[in-house]
């Protein structure tokens, strides 16, 4: 009973990490129907921005007005970041060819990748703690607090994003403008504006995943690192498992694929965690081709 | 001066020339109808005047302002909203928020929430089914929230773009009587039609549209009247 409880906290921290990284995801899919591959390299910079920042202010030693700090810095340069990424990167391709973004975003994210080498060196970083590290037990489950932390900012951020999306006269024109960009324009939407806007909360959000990550794992490993993709492509997986293009159901994907993982790992071989996600996605898309959010748009002609 | 003058409007959509010097004018408080058969570019001229469309020759002046080169949001900021062909209605959203779209352009938020209640009025079907995805509407409910769309804006030009396309008879009547209304009320209208009949008894002046090119201009009932009119466009004769 116990590990079953732990299985289900763990997996509860991570799915809400995947859920941060996989909004990024459904909200550029859901204006641009492309995948944007800098996406995960937005989060890994979030991580190294946040160590470089915790070094540059001399943050050796926990202190939560500290942390939040670094996570708004962090946060403000990641949507820097995504900005400048759709306005040189991908806005002169609006009107080309879908795979020619497809292969400018992996040129881009080819490009974040070594360029991070070379600012950031090839080692694997030690973190920061800007957070104090505690634990107790809860139901004879030895519990985090960093890890509660983590939850609970990733939660508040999927709060805020949901309030802007679905509550905002601002929210209300992203919907417009991923439903018909000329259409949203004749609505007098600044579409231009508006899709930046999307890079820029979905970078912010990557930001504040990679500085979790960092603060959950102690270490961050080098730019280029596998994992860092696999992050993301898992987060992309969990997208498309809610439904891409849908923000209810990334958060709801990254919280059901955090926990399966974290089951699967438990109670079977743990060299089966990474192929449970994949697993996941084709059975979920064999049930709900449109993912489990995801609705099949009926219009009356 | 003109609310629109149009001079020399050429368009291409890739290699086919859509419009070719196309001149025209709107004067305030015109109903102006643009008629023709399927791609004669009906469509095109009001895309281009709204900012979808780039233009490649030519000169669209409104209210004293080139519109060329400006967004489409821009355009709506100066006054013309366009009720596109399709309709163009957002599916997924409520009706409420399809008509709240409407008003982007603007930020007086008690006079939004007035003109929505107004527009419900206009359109009592609207206001019954405002909570429901508009995507569940009929044919001609969707073209009442298009138009009760466009005018949220507020514009003073309203263009039109085949508002009696695919709906009964009887609705058509009912599009065209509400065309006359808000003409009435100071809006002035750019109507597209491929029914030249029904868009020839609405409007004040027609241009006939053939192969992006006009080819006749005058008075509405001057045109109704005419035997190449008739026989091209009405079918009788």
């Amino acid at each position: 009973m116990s590990s079953f409880l732990q299985f289900l906290l763990k997996g509860i921290a991570v799915g809400s990490l995947y859920a941060l990284l996989a909004l990024g995801y459904t909200m550029v899919y859901g204006i641009l129907q492309f995948i944007n591959f800098a996406h995960s390299d937005v989060f890994m910079l979030g991580a190294f921005f946040s160590w470089r920042l915790s070094v540059l202010f001399k943050i050796n030693e926990p202190s939560p007005v500290a942390a939040t700090g670094v996570l708004l810095g962090a946060m403000a340069l990641c949507s820097l970041t995504g900005f400048l990424l759709e306005r040189f990167a991908y806005r002169p391709l609006r009107r080309a060819p879908r795979l020619n973004v497809l292969i400018t975003a992996i040129g881009v994210s080819l490009f974040i990748e070594n360029a991070g080498q070379l600012v950031f060196g090839k080692n694997v970083v030690q973190f920061p703690p800007l957070l104090a590290e505690h634990t107790f037990e809860v139901g004879g489950v030895r519990v985090r607090s960093v890890e509660v932390i983590a939850v609970v900012t990733a939660f508040a951020l999927m709060v805020g994003l949901h309030t802007l999306v679905y509550r905002t006269r601002m929210g209300k024109a992203m919907r417009a403008v991923s439903i018909d960009h000329n259409i949203a324009g004749l609505m007098g939407i600044p579409v231009d504006r508006i899709i930046s806007l999307t890079f820029v909360i979905g970078s912010a959000l990557a930001a504040a995943a990679g500085l979790l990550v960092g603060i959950t794992y102690g270490q961050i490993k080098q730019p280029a690192d596998s994992s860092w993709v696999l992050y993301g492509l898992k987060a992309f997986v969990a997208a498309v498992i809610g439904g891409i293009g849908n923000v209810p159901g990334a958060m709801l994907g990254g919280l059901l694929l955090g926990l399966s993982e974290q089951f699967v790992a438990g109670y079977l071989p743990s060299e089966l965690r990474d192929a449970i996600a994949f697993l996941l996605l084709i059975i979920i898309l064999l049930v709900r081709p449109n993912g489990l959010l995801g609705r099949r748009v009926v219009e009356k002609v | 001066m003109s609310l629109l003058e149009v001079r020399g409007l050429d368009a291409h959509y890739g290699a086919i020339h859509a419009l070719q010097r196309v001149d025209l004018t709107v004067e305030k408080g015109e109903i102006v109808t643009l008629i023709g058969s399927n791609g004669a570019g009906k469509s095109s001229t009001l895309r281009v005047l709204s900012g979808l469309l780039r233009p490649t020759a030519g000169t669209v002046t409104f209210d004293g302002r080139s519109l060329i080169g400006l967004a489409p949001h821009a355009i709506v900021r100066l006054g013309i909203a366009h009720a596109p062909e399709g309709r163009g209605i957002f599916g997924t959203l409520t009706v409420k928020e399809n008509l709240e779209l409407g008003a982007y352009s603007r930020s007086d938020r008690a006079g939004i929430r007035a003109d929505i209640s107004r527009m419900m009025v206009r359109f009592p079907i609207l206001g019954e089914r405002a909570g429901q995805s508009a995507g569940t509407l009929s044919g001609g409910e969707q073209q009442m929230l298009a138009v009760g769309r466009a005018l949220m804006a507020r514009p003073k030009l309203l263009l039109l773009d085949e508002p009696s396309l695919g709906l009964a008879p009887q609705i058509v009547q009912t599009i065209f009587a509400i065309i006359r209304e808000i003409n009435q009320e100071g809006v002035t209208i750019l109507l597209v039609e491929q029914n030249a009949h029904m868009a020839l008894r609405v409007a004040h002046r027609g241009y006939v549209l053939e192969t992006g090119e006009i080819k006749m201009t005058d008075d509405a009932r001057v045109l109704a009247a005419s035997d190449e009119v008739r026989k091209a466009y009405l079918g009788i004769g």
